[in-house]
């Protein structure tokens, strides 16, 4: 180092010899990290948000005539944007209008020329109606009709007044009738298709029959009344008429009771805004879907979320936890102990979809074809027989070498050739039993009175959760494992020092302060699972669910049924809705309710996790 | 039968009796034919330079050591006549003759009160009254009673390290052992903590047998009735701790204790 002064360092070598560029880079990394994702964030927020805000409609006048007259368009603006024309390849700038009203046009959105447009107005008196059908209808009133000779027109003041109380009663009709068919008719609907089942089932003896019979048409004379009910509020809901005309000057009818709920945007006050905008946002958390999903609520796709993410929490909870203290507590340490956490660790690398090939072959149809009805191929008795004896005898010989062993003996290893006789004998009691059950010849299945339909043997919410659950096993135990290495050996040392045994040193001491670190695998596991969707899709995800998977019909949980989820309604509205550009809105409001349900549970969790840190807090060891 | 110093032949009793022991860590032997006895309600301090084999020597009194892979051991231990390798000795109920205080003062994630009592809950006593009265009885006899009374159920992490340490002594005690290990308890105390922790010490012994190991040539000197010097895995010398002290027999000892070598 005696020529550093001849030879003074360059400044790239100075500015480098600080690390300058090195903390630049790093900084450089984390903020387009950053930027990503608070710009995707806000990018749905954004969108999400203004699904619901109520936007004023706008009525164009064209430059082209149509019947004489120069045509008409009144719609909301959704987008701007510049097309590039395929014969010129002049920009154009166009903009994408949606009229709703696709009864009466066929389409919900039209792109207009803006050298297209003559004039551009905002009249008061135009409605924005959500029908229970055809969606949107954006409108000006003409006259209520109550019956063909008695109507009201728009004009009088009593007109809205009327209208609102009339939409009122046809909101209140239509829950009942959904009361009427989905509750009382599904009930006895239940009931008749068990009574059904039950005569199937019953010998051809007439009086063996007949009570039966009699009970089942008793059942079908209750569903017959129930069904004029329903029939006769249907009727109601269609005669006072609504007749309005369109932009265009059409004039149309429109059954009041259809319409669900109704606002003028153009008249609307800020505070009148923010009202109609919060009952747009409950409206989509608790309504149910309509028009292919691309209207109406999400409100099973939430329930079904949650069911699903609980259950798998469930699931994956005990048995994560158990395989952890195995694996780090009592499994000796060598190749073995090293390959089995590497698998481990690479069954989260799996893709998922891969987990959900195994769920359908070996849950729905090995599992839930077993449980519908019994084995597929039984063994033959003899063989059964053969192989439940053989089962019993290991049994009683692996109990009698494990139990013949006194506590005293138990400070001296056992002796290599017992423990292999102790640990063969009780692998092949597990196997014959497996097999013995599996291969049952008298098992017929639990529900072999309904098929061919399959009751369990097709997907479902538990078959759902399993999956996913073992999907986020190794999460799990992963978690699990380090929460354990990281209890101080000071305090495993002490409880075993005050005389408890290992496993009351794991129950008391150890796992009780790896809780916190338990916790965090959890959440994890069930943030992933919450956002899974590949995996569902084949075991148990439907675009509609009849009914949810909770309901007070008995037995109340009904794990077999399938179910609704946010990952997959985001892809079922996005990709395979028949109107896309109308299902666009859904597809960002659902995708901000899955990312805060996400981050709701994560926080949930973190704040969980800091009071049981502050409450177990470990000495600074 | 391994011998006490010859002071104390006739007025004590061995409780503990370590006859030519030797233990191995996989292939490494760390004690070599040790060969003393410890006297009942005695405080007998093990010293010597670190590595020489005094905790491995402690924490085989309790069979702490079990938790290790690959260790062997020759010889016996014989506890009040009873060998610890006896096959009907359970471990569980030996470490409940058998209490120990370790280095760092480790207290459970838990209440006091429920630190205090665990030995008593593992064993499944669970008589609310009967328990109260342990957890006075002990916090007193730790000498911490009076600091804690009001705060029973709070968490063990508010108290003070040398608290802490006392919580752990009182802990140790409350199932009654018979034998109290102690691993160097006020290596991580300051004086005055350390000062309360020895105080604590001779009020015990008319109680306990105890053993402490100890780095602390002073503290050695301060509460210990005998010292044994280690070194290398042996025991060098046994002896009562003031003519130990002053009069070392051997000259490794003296060396050490007059600070050329640690």
């Amino acid at each position: 180092m005696s020529d550093a002064h001849s030879n003074p360092p360059s400044s790239a070598a100075l500015l480098s010899s600080k690390g300058e560029i090195k903390v630049w880079l790093t900084a450089t990394g984390l903020s387009v990290g950053l930027f990503m994702v608070i710009g995707l964030l806000l990018l749905i927020t954004w969108n999400g948000l203004s699904v619901f805000w109520p936007q004023p409609v706008s009525e164009f006048t064209l430059t082209s005539q149509k019947d004489g007259a120069p045509e008409k368009i009144a719609g909301i603006i959704t987008k701007n944007q510049t097309r590039r024309s395929a014969a010129t390849g002049q920009a154009i700038e166009e903009i994408q209008v949606f009229t709703g009203n696709r009864d009466a046009y066929g389409l919900a959105f039209r792109f207009l020329d803006q050298s297209s447009l003559a004039s551009t107005s905002l009249p008061a008196d135009y409605i924005v109606a959500e029908r229970s059908e055809y969606g949107k209808a954006i409108f000006t009133p003409v006259r209520l009709e109550f019956s063909p000779t008695q109507s009201l027109l728009a004009s009088d003041p009593t007109f809205f007044p009327e209208l609102h109380r009339l939409v009122k009663e046809g909101n209140a009709r239509r829950t009942e009738i959904t009361t009427l068919e989905k509750h009382e008719i599904g009930a006895v609907n239940a009931r008749i298709d068990k009574l059904e089942i039950r005569l199937r089932k019953a010998d051809s003896t007439a009086e063996d029959r007949a009570p039966l019979e009699q009970e089942l048409a008793q059942l079908r004379s209750e569903y017959a009344t129930l069904a004029t009910q329903a029939a006769t509020l249907r009727d109601r809901q269609k005669v006072e008429k609504l007749v309005y005309r369109l932009a265009s000057g059409e004039e149309r009818n429109q059954a009041v009771a259809e319409i669900i709920h109704f606002y003028q945007p153009n008249q609307l006050t800020l505070g009148g805004r923010f009202k109609i905008f919060l009952h747009h946002a409950i409206a989509f958390l608790t309504e149910e879907p309509r028009e292919a999903n691309t209207e109406g609520g999400i409100f099973p796709a939430i329930f079904g979320t949650f069911v699903m993410t609980l259950l798998m929490a469930a699931l994956v909870t005990p048995l994560g936890i158990i395989a952890a203290i195995y694996l780090h507590e009592y499994a000796k340490p060598g190749i073995m102990l090293q390959s089995i956490r590497i698998c481990v660790n690479n069954l989260a690398g799996v893709p998922s979809i891969v987990f959900g090939v195994f769920g359908l072959g070996f849950f729905v149809y090995g599992v839930g074809g077993y449980i519908d009805h019994g084995p597929a191929y039984p063994l033959p008795e003899r063989w059964w027989f053969l192989a439940s004896l053989g089962a019993v005898i290991s049994l009683v010989l692996a109990l009698l070498l494990t139990l013949k062993y006194s506590p005293t003996q138990a400070l001296q290893p056992k002796s290599k050739a017992r423990s292999f006789a102790e640990n063969s004998l009780w692998i092949t009691t597990a196997l014959l039993t497996l097999l013995t059950l599996a291969k049952c010849p008298y098992f017929h299945g639990f529900f072999s009175d309904k098929l061919p339909s399959p009751t369990f043997g097709t997907g479902g919410i538990l078959w759902a959760s399993i999956t996913l659950s073992l999907m986020t096993l190794p999460v799990v135990i992963v978690a699990t494992e380090e929460a354990l290495s990281a209890v101080p050996r000071g305090v495993r040392e002490a409880a075993l020092a005050c005389g408890a045994s290992k496993w009351q040193m794991i129950q008391r001491i150890a796992l009780p302060g790896a809780l916190p670190g338990v916790m965090t695998g959890i959440i994890l596991a069930m943030a992933r699972g919450a956002g899974e969707v590949a995996p569902l899709m084949i075991t148990g995800v439907v675009k509609l669910a009849p009914s949810l998977p909770l309901d007070g019909i008995a037995p109340f949980i009904h794990a077999e049924r399938k179910f609704m989820h946010l990952g997959f309604h985001i892809f079922d509205l996005g990709f395979q809705s028949p109107d896309s550009e109308a299902a666009k809105p859904m597809v960002f409001a659902t995708t901000l309710l899955l990312i805060f349900l996400v981050v709701v549970l994560n926080l949930t969790a973190i704040q969980i996790r800091s009071h049981l840190r502050r409450k177990l807090q470990a000495s600074a060891f | 039968m391994p011998p006490l110093p010859l002071h104390l032949q006739n007025s004590a009793r061995p409780f503990i009796e370590v006859d030519h022991f030797d233990f191995w860590y996989g292939p490494k032997q760390v004690l070599h034919d040790i060969h003393l006895a410890f006297p009942e309600n005695h405080i007998t301090a093990l010293i010597g330079p670190s590595g020489c084999g005094k905790t491995t020597l402690l924490r085989n009194l309790n069979r702490m050591n079990d938790l290790v892979d690959g260790i062997r051991h020759r010889g016996d231990i014989r506890l009040d006549g009873t060998s610890l390798y006896d096959p009907k000795v359970e471990v569980i109920s030996l470490r409940k003759r058998v209490g120990m205080v370790f280095q760092k003062y480790n207290p459970f994630p838990k209440s006091i009160y429920e630190n205090v009592i665990f030995s008593l809950r593992v064993a499944g006593r669970n008589d609310r009254r009967q328990l109260d009265e342990v957890v006075e009885k002990s916090l007193r006899q730790a000498a911490l009673w009076d600091e804690v009374k009001d705060k029973l159920h709070e968490s063990a992490f508010g108290l003070s390290g040398g608290q802490q340490q006392r919580l752990c002594i009182a802990r140790a005690i409350a199932n009654r052992p018979q034998v109290l290990l102690m691993d160097e308890p006020c290596a991580a105390l300051d004086p005055i903590a350390t000062l309360k922790i020895e105080e604590l010490m001779t009020q015990l012994k008319d109680e306990f047998t105890i053993v402490i190991v100890t780095h602390n040539m002073e503290q050695a000197r301060r509460v210990a009735d005998l010292t044994a010097f280690f070194y290398l895995g042996k025991l060098i010398e046994y002896d009562e701790t003031l003519s130990l002290f002053t009069q070392p027999s051997q000259i490794q000892t003296e060396a050490y204790i007059s600070g050329r070598f640690s």
